[in-house]
């Protein structure tokens, strides 16, 4: 045996580590990027607005996924408890993704539309005053913290720099989608024309201000709402 | 090499380094550990040829089994569909009070509407619809938009200002910002409200203002307009809180609850089962 | 500052054992608050008014201070001082970089800890399990890492002796590959780059399924590199030191690690099981998984057999039985693990508490017991002490903590495989038969078993605490030797 070559020369030790270990990223990674049905060829899913973005941001700060995964896999209880499995498509613009790997809580793939906004507001402000048995924190906080957002246009910038295909209107508006779809003031029509199926309204039951608990309930609201599933079908690529 | 010597405790020879004091033995590798080894990697070997598995650049092994995740649930989809036929044969197109007269329907409608009850229901209607402030308790027979079965499935079906077209949607007024009734004519009016339950003092000015602006939707007597989703008010059961400061304030800056439409989001069937259980949690009618 | 200096044939070698000396203290801190900060964020999970309602003190925000501060402030202060130890000497050489060097990867790391824990209470965070800390964290990592490299790397290029040792082998390996995977995982756009107002905030450039693929490409080999690759280099050194035995088989450690580093990498997407990765990914996470599961036993078995002949020291060497009991942790979550990558058991596993529990076997039993064994090894060589403090206090420490383990492991088999059946069981007439927060409701008895279980490995933890105090300060109790109860009756 002549593993004393590598026993004896640090250098091809570590050289020999390296290629050893980059090979299962090379071909697990890689390849998700080329092979065309990785992400599913669905309509709808589109990149989050302003508004969404910034609740997004609250969810992913607050380690939400922490408790709470994104991702209903192909099992009969969890279609029958959840709705219809998730799709890579649908979390196509996901920085970073957040299908999450613990229910403490049940999966929120779906739960956009699932309760009313007052709901939302009354479960994140005290969780056990609408489910006694739940033990999440109290996140009444996000209702004091007004949000601005007023560099919105960088993050949407950023975004489309990590390859989202957010447009140079979507950009300059983002601070005015920002506030119309978080009050249902202002152009909403441009919003929703920019944002399909986007929720727009005040979120939170204070529409004198734009808080957290607004961004935050926008996001929550549109989670699992934009394709279309009466017409999927797993077949052909769509089955990988 | 040199310094090979032979270990005395197990009669196996040392490599012959040494490295702060530590020796190595020269034992050759376990037996079963490599065949274990080998039988894992044959193994692995199989699965790669009949799952989908190694990737090329823009493609992958489809395996011989020619089968994946998703096509394996929509088999068990399949499969459950057909098993639950002799079920929902007996529910499609047929009207949810047939439903409920047929004992054997009924059973099963009740036995699946209990947990989809529970995991969709419950977080606002509260474990057996015991309600919660700011939603209604389902277990009275105070029912804003009716409690008979077919109007607790339109409910369910299209929910409450919802924004789907068959919504249910009414609209309280907020009189007092718009300048159609002055605060103190609505503190006359809560009073008013309160003493349908014996707690305020009924003016006779308060009787007339609740006659011009609240009768049309929540009836002379307060026992409210089911169809026009008016609440019943002389029955001491509160959506938003009771007694006069919660009259009040819903006067003064009134709450409009919001229920989703379930149609899309569970199946009819499943819609006609969960009313079911709503209906028999002690308030239907 | 005392030097410790070994006699070789042409010249002396003094050995930097001040920087051994900084991480041990560092890592017996880290221990003690990432042991409390787990017990507390359990005690959260059952009775969620611990949370406090204050921002920086829900279960989102001190989660990844627990995990940062057990993995990588704990184990990773414990991999840097037994590194640094083991390198000098079976190199036989001074810590290459000198002592600046050696400070700046101390306090680089000092930092970089602080600068990531008081991130995530504040809300800073990139949302990535085990990969947390935001882009600024992230830099001066990979500068103290590259250094630490640079450290490590260069004493083994001038070492004094012609072979590189085994437990080198899988150090360097664990510096490497942690650099691999740090930098392929945290590739982020930094807002304030396109004019963004807040400098803490960036979005990573990868999305969904890659993210996903790509985070567990990271996580699983956080594992596999940190809490394995890395620990399993500290035990071919202090195991067959404390067992005073050469190590069982040469050419087994040439298979097992080669096997090991290539295959681990493999493994990540058993994370992915069901997700919407495509179904190849999983196929080849699952095969290398059960795959690995040998090269993982090639560890455990040069741990264990490396005792053959002096089985007995574990009756009176209390250190020799956490190295050991240790190992035999190891061997156990290395064959659940495997197991639980199989997609059918995956399938009920997954989001469930049988993976807490299975984390926490290997973290508790494998990286924390080894760990204590080994500061237990140095913490008198390093302080010039004839002995620990006492052994006695190692022993209560050992039996304390392994109580803890048992409580906190089997309340989450229980619970995870209890939530897995409940979620998938039907009745009679195919519905559902429990709703999900019925799964919560059912929970809370073992959330209490398993933060009582907490409650005892900090205790342990205390106890090591202490005997380190003194030991450092020269007491030395007054303790019977153990005796070997064959040589008692004997007698």
């Amino acid at each position: 045996m002549k593993h004393e070559i590598f026993e004896k020369n640090t250098i091809l030790l570590a050289i020999a580590i390296l290629i050893t270990v980059a090979i299962g990223g090379l071909v697990q990674i890689v390849p998700l990027y080329f092979i065309d049905s990785t992400i599913e060829k669905v309509d709808g899913v589109r990149p989050y607005s302003p508004l969404e973005l910034a609740g997004r941001n609250i969810y992913v700060r607050e380690g939400c996924y922490l408790c709470h995964s994104q991702q209903i896999r192909p099992f009969r209880d969890e279609v029958e408890r959840y709705g219809h499995y998730s799709l890579a498509a649908e979390s196509m613009y996901d920085h970073p993704f957040q299908w999450g790997s613990k229910r403490t809580g049940p999966d929120l793939a779906r739960v956009g539309g699932k309760y009313s906004n007052a709901w939302h507001v009354a479960h994140l402000i005290r969780p056990q005053d609408v489910v006694p048995e739940s033990v999440m924190p109290m996140y009444g906080f996000l209702a004091n913290k007004e949000l601005t957002f007023n560099d919105a246009g960088a993050h949407l910038a950023t975004l489309r720099a990590a390859g989202d295909p957010y447009t140079d209107e979507q950009i300059a508006a983002a601070a005015a989608d920002f506030s119309a779809q978080a009050s249902g003031e202002g152009d909403v029509d441009a919003v929703l024309a920019r944002y399909p199926k986007a929720v727009v309204g005040d979120f939170d039951g204070d529409p004198s201000k734009i808080t957290e608990l607004d961004a935050l309930i926008s996001y929550l609201q549109m989670l699992g709402t934009l394709v279309d599933f009466t017409t999927f079908k797993p077949e052909g690529e769509m089955a990988r | 090499m040199a310094n090979v010597e032979k270990d005395p405790v197990s009669g196996t020879q040392t490599t012959g380094h040494e490295w702060d004091g530590i020796k190595e033995l020269d034992t050759p590798l376990p037996k079963w550990w490599l065949m274990t080894f080998y039988v894992c990697i044959i193994w692995s070997i199989g699965y790669w040829v009949v799952y989908p598995s190694w990737p090329t650049l823009n493609d992958y092994a489809k395996g011989v089994f020619e089968t994946t995740n998703r096509l394996e649930h929509a088999k068990e989809m399949e499969a459950v569909k057909q098993s639950r036929m002799v079920w929902t044969t007996k529910f499609e197109g047929k009207e949810i009070s047939d439903v409920a007269a047929d004992s054997e329907l009924l059973n099963y409608a009740m036995a699946g509407g209990r947990v989809i009850f529970a995991d969709n229901c419950q977080p606002c209607h509260g474990a057996s619809g015991s309600g919660a402030k700011n939603f209604p308790v389902l277990a009275d027979d105070d029912w804003i938009w009716g409690g008979t079965l077919d109007a607790i499935q339109q409910t369910i079906l299209y929910g409450i200002r919802s924004g789907h077209d068959e919504e249910r949607v009414s609209d309280m007024p907020a009189y007092v910002t718009d300048e159609t009734i002055t605060p103190e004519e609505a503190d006359k009016i809560a009073d008013y409200v309160m003493s349908f339950t014996g707690q305020g003092t009924a003016t006779e000015e308060g009787e007339t203002l609740f006659a011009d602006y609240c009768a049309m939707c929540h009836a002379e007597d307060g026992s409210g307009l089911k169809d026009m989703g008016g609440p019943r008010l002389n029955d001491g059961i509160w959506l938003y809180g009771g007694g006069k400061e919660a009259v009040l304030s819903q006067i003064n800056k009134p709450k409009h609850g919001v229920m989703p439409a379930w149609v899309g989001r569970l199946s009819e069937t499943e819609i006609k089962q969960v009313a079911i259980y709503v209906h028999s949690l002690g308030g239907g009618q | 500052m005392n030097q410790a200096t070994t006699a070789t044939g042409a010249s002396e070698v003094v050995y930097n054992e001040d920087v051994v000396r900084k991480f041990v203290l560092a890592a017996t801190f880290w221990g003690v608050i990432g042991f409390i900060a787990g017990t507390f964020i359990a005690f959260q999970l059952a009775f969620p008014a611990l949370n406090l309602g204050l921002e920086w003190t829900t279960f989102g925000r001190l989660r990844p201070v627990h995990t940062s501060a057990v993995i990588f402030a704990f184990g990773g202060s414990v991999l840097f001082a037994t590194s640094f130890y083991v390198v000098q000497r079976t190199c036989r050489a001074p810590l290459f970089g000198g002592p600046l060097l050696a400070n700046f990867i101390f306090w680089g790391y000092q930092l970089f800890i602080v600068l990531a824990a008081s991130g995530y209470v504040l809300g800073i965070t990139q949302g990535k399990e085990y990969a947390e800390p935001e882009w600024y964290s992230d830099l001066v990592i990979t500068v103290v890492w590259v250094a630490y490299l640079i450290a490590f790397a260069g004493t083994l290029m001038t070492r004094r002796i012609s072979h590189i040792y085994v437990a080198n082998w899988f150090y360097l390996a664990f510096i490497i590959t942690i650099a691999m995977l740090h930098i392929g995982n945290n590739i982020t756009l930094p807002v304030i780059l396109f004019g963004g107002e807040s400098f803490a905030k960036s979005y990573i450039w990868a999305s969904g399924v890659q993210d996903a693929m790509t985070q567990w490409w990271y996580g699983h080999n956080a594992v596999g590199f940190f809490l394995t690759a890395g620990f399993l280099g500290l035990m071919y050194y202090f195991v067959p030191k404390q067992a005073e035995r050469p190590v069982y088989s040469y050419r087994l450690s040439i298979i097992h690690f080669w096997a090991l580093v290539f295959l681990y990498i493999w493994a990540g997407p058993h994370h992915l099981h069901y997700t919407s990765l495509p179904d190849w990914t999983q196929t080849l996470g699952m095969t290398f998984s059960i795959m690995l599961w040998m090269p993982s036993w090639g560890g455990m078995i040069n741990g264990l057999m490396t005792l053959s002949g002096a089985w007995e020291k574990l009756r009176t060497d209390p250190i020799l039985r956490f190295l050991i009991a240790s190992v035999a942790f190891y061997g156990m979550s290395t064959f659940e693990g495997p197991a639980m990558s199989i997609k059918a058991v995956n399938g009920l596993s997954h989001y469930t508490d049988w993976t807490v529990g299975h984390v926490h076997s290997g973290a508790l039993g494998w990286v924390a017991f080894v760990s204590f064994g080994a500061l237990y090894y140095l913490v008198p060589k390093l302080w010039n002490r004839t002995r620990l403090y006492s052994l006695r206090l190692v022993t209560y420490h050992f039996w304390i903590a392994t109580i803890g383990i048992v409580l906190y492991i089997t309340a989450m088999w229980i619970s995870g495989i209890m939530q897995g059946l409940m979620w998938r069981a039907y009745d009679d007439l195919g519905f559902l038969q429990y709703s999900f927060i019925e799964s919560v409701e059912a929970m809370h008895p073992y959330y209490v078993i398993r933060a009582c279980g907490g409650v005892l490995f900090v205790l342990g933890a205390l106890i090591m605490l202490w005997n380190f105090i003194k030991t450092i300060q020269g007491d030395l109790r007054t303790e019977d030797e153990f005796v070997a109860p064959q040589s008692a009756a004997a007698e």
